[in-house]
């Protein structure tokens, strides 16, 4: 079902990718080394119509980002352009975007409909066409029975649904902005609005990007993930690469439950040495400086009794049903592996890890060798 | 079984019913006792029954101050409320001049009262006074002592000038407690500067405007020192407020039982109007 005539949406003023041309960001005035950047410099450009998702610990940057695209913040550098048209000095109102935050807006004195109706009345649409849109939001939001109750007296997720049925409503929205919409939701209806939302995201074809810390939230609402660790942009992907190839040592860690085992380690040319022991690598490397690293999933190793593979000493073993997990040290650190159900754990065990899995990281970054 | 209930807790109430009907049972109950009783001195009280309070309640002396008490609080709420709200909306929300503001807001209030009426008396005097001599210098006639327009005004100003910093400093703490995030949505929503304050701000500051029109009703309705230290009630009995008329017949001609009568009947209203406002406020908020 669409909902608005393909004429409405689909023409060259409503639909608009949203580039961010060397974009960067500091609170300070006079920003002098990078560390004075809350977000460093980032060239990205968001598709049509995509699902993203903005993942990163608390204060890496992206509820500034954020702010950036909807509006409420002007970049200390580089442009922000929807479509052809540079926005960066744009108010909000101006941009065509819309935007749920943490905690639900509402206008407390207005029922549901008339909170619904607010965007357009302020954009003086003809009280016919609101009516209309307001009916048609109101059922897509199974909001039926609650459309003339005042809104202050409803649930966190029913105010949530509202604020973005706000953003719905109007049929000049190219974007939808998320900055961690689900944080005041009851467990067991963050599934639900969860899968609103892909739902709307189908019917309505919005750009839509979504703020959280919550790994599952983001790998499960977005096509593309965009992972930020202290204001940089560390790794953009689907998240079947965010999984299989981590580009910062970071995302290795954010993702993935346990995330994935990283050691220091030596590399010389496809040789690499972990624990006293050699592992041939797939690809070769030249010589690398700085911190060097491997990184392995703890779900690409497993254990042996035979003595072949890396001495690690077993604390303790997790069984979670499906899958155990077993939390060994390898080299006085902590080293995961994740065993199928019913897996025999040996007594004096070795690890034995995939090299096609292994990846090296040079000052946390994914380097990447010859084959 | 029996269940075994031991009521000697209550005892610890004595001390606080004690001190209670020490500070306000017992000198209530004195003027109760006024207004139905008449004396001649000597101790000797005769019963008069509702004597008192029918010849208060069909007197046009009370129906005189009694108006007046009311065109001067619908008048100073009318005033102060809206321009309360206003200087709380232009004042800086954060930083240096925001503190400035708050400390310039507070000293009217930590005056005290009888100073404001006295500092307002010389203010306004029109051969002295800065307001008075202004303002006949200006054309405009104005004598506080002779005009009772002008004591009026004299005054309303001198209410304004008092008070209504206690309704900014209440409607800035409310305006203060409204969440950033309120003004981005109004801002994505498109929302007019009207629209933000008719359906965030005002909404928002509810409970504290409703705090400050009781403080402000109270304290207006039962307003004394300052006009009876500006202008003692006069020219006349121009501005001779429920108060003042009380301490006239209480103090000034010994009218025991009328001035009890009266100010059981002034309690009794002072108490209707807050109760009447305080429910309809709390009823509009269950709905």
């Amino acid at each position: 079902m669409r909902i608005w005539p393909a004429q409405a949406r689909g023409t060259g003023e409503t639909m608009a990718q949203i580039t961010l041309d060397k974009l960067a960001h500091s609170y300070l005035p006079d920003p002098k080394s990078e560390a004075d950047f809350a977000l460093k410099e980032i060239d990205y450009v968001w598709e049509d119509g995509g699902a993203y998702a903005l993942l990163g610990p608390s204060g890496c940057g992206k509820t500034t980002l954020l702010n950036i695209i909807s509006g409420l913040l002007v970049p200390s550098r580089g442009r922000i352009v929807f479509g052809e048209e540079d926005v960066t000095h744009y108010a909000p109102e101006q941009r065509n975007i819309a935007q749920v935050f943490q905690f639900p807006v509402i206008y407390d004195t207005m029922t549901v409909a008339e909170n619904l109706a607010f965007p357009l009345v302020n954009r003086q649409v003809p009280r016919d066409e609101i009516d209309k849109r307001v009916a048609e939001m109101i059922k897509v939001l199974d909001l039926g029975d609650k459309a003339n109750r005042k809104a202050r007296g409803l649930t966190a997720d029913e105010k949530q649904k509202i604020s973005l049925g706000r953003g719905l409503v109007r049929y000049d929205v190219n974007a939808i902005l998320f900055d961690e919409p689900l944080t005041v939701i009851d467990p067991h209806l963050k599934w639900q609005l969860r899968t609103k939302l892909k739902e709307l995201h189908h019917e309505f074809g919005h750009t839509m990007i979504y703020v959280t810390h919550d790994q599952t939230e983001a790998l499960t609402f977005a096509d593309k993930v965009v992972v930020m660790y202290e204001g940089e942009v560390v790794q953009i992907g689907t998240p079947e690469e965010l999984f299989d190839e981590p580009a910062h040592t970071f995302v290795g860690y954010f993702i993935g439950s346990p995330g994935m085992n990283v050691l220091p380690c030596e590399v010389a040319g496809n040789q690499l040495r972990l624990g006293g022991q050699d592992i041939s690598l797939q690809r070769r490397y030249q010589q690398l400086d700085g911190i060097v690293e491997m990184g392995v999933r703890p779900e690409f190793v497993s254990l042996a009794a035979n003595g072949e593979g890396v001495p690690i000493s077993i604390s303790a073993v997790e069984d979670i049903g499906r899958f155990k997990i077993v939390r060994a040290q390898l080299e006085g650190r902590s080293f995961n592996a994740v065993l199928p159900e019913g897996a025999e754990i040996p007594a004096e065990a070795t690890a034995v890890i995939d090299p096609q899995r292994i990846g090296i990281y040079q000052d946390s970054h994914l380097v990447r060798g010859e084959v | 079984m029996v269940k075994v209930q031991n009521n000697k807790a209550w005892f610890m109430v004595l001390p606080v019913l004690f001190i209670v009907a020490l500070n306000a049972i017992v000198p209530l109950m004195t003027v109760v006792n006024y207004s139905v009783q008449d004396t001649f001195g000597n101790n000797v009280f005769f019963f008069e029954g509702t004597r008192w309070f029918s010849e208060v309640l069909a007197s046009e002396r009370f129906h005189g101050a009694l108006l007046r008490q009311f065109f001067l609080t619908a008048t100073i709420l009318a005033i102060e409320i809206p321009l309360g709200v206003a200087i709380a909306l232009t004042m800086p929300r954060t930083g240096f001049w925001a503190s400035v503001c708050l400390v310039l807001m507070a000293l009217p209030l930590l005056i005290p009262w009888n100073v404001v009426g006295a500092m307002w008396n010389i203010y306004a005097l029109p051969d002295i006074g800065l307001l008075g001599y202004g303002l006949n210098w200006l054309g405009i006639p104005y004598d506080f002592t002779q005009q009772p327009v002008s004591a009026w005004f004299t005054v309303i100003l001198m209410d304004v000038w008092h008070w209504t910093s206690l309704v900014v400093l209440l409607a800035y703490a409310g305006l203060q407690s409204i969440d950033e995030n309120y003004y981005r949505a109004a801002q994505i929503d498109g929302a007019s500067r009207w629209a933000v304050f008719r359906f965030i701000q005002l909404p928002k500051m509810k409970h504290v405007l409703t705090i400050a029109i009781l403080l402000r009703f109270m304290d207006s309705f039962m307003i004394y020192t300052e006009p009876f230290v500006l202008t003692g009630g006069g020219p006349g009995n121009s501005t001779t407020v429920l108060s003042i008329d009380l301490v006239k017949a209480a103090l000034g001609e010994f009218n025991l039982g009328v001035a009890s009568a009266m100010s059981i009947i002034y309690f009794l209203m002072t108490l209707l109007v807050c109760w009447l406002f305080y429910t309809i406020t709390m009823q509009g908020e269950r709905e």
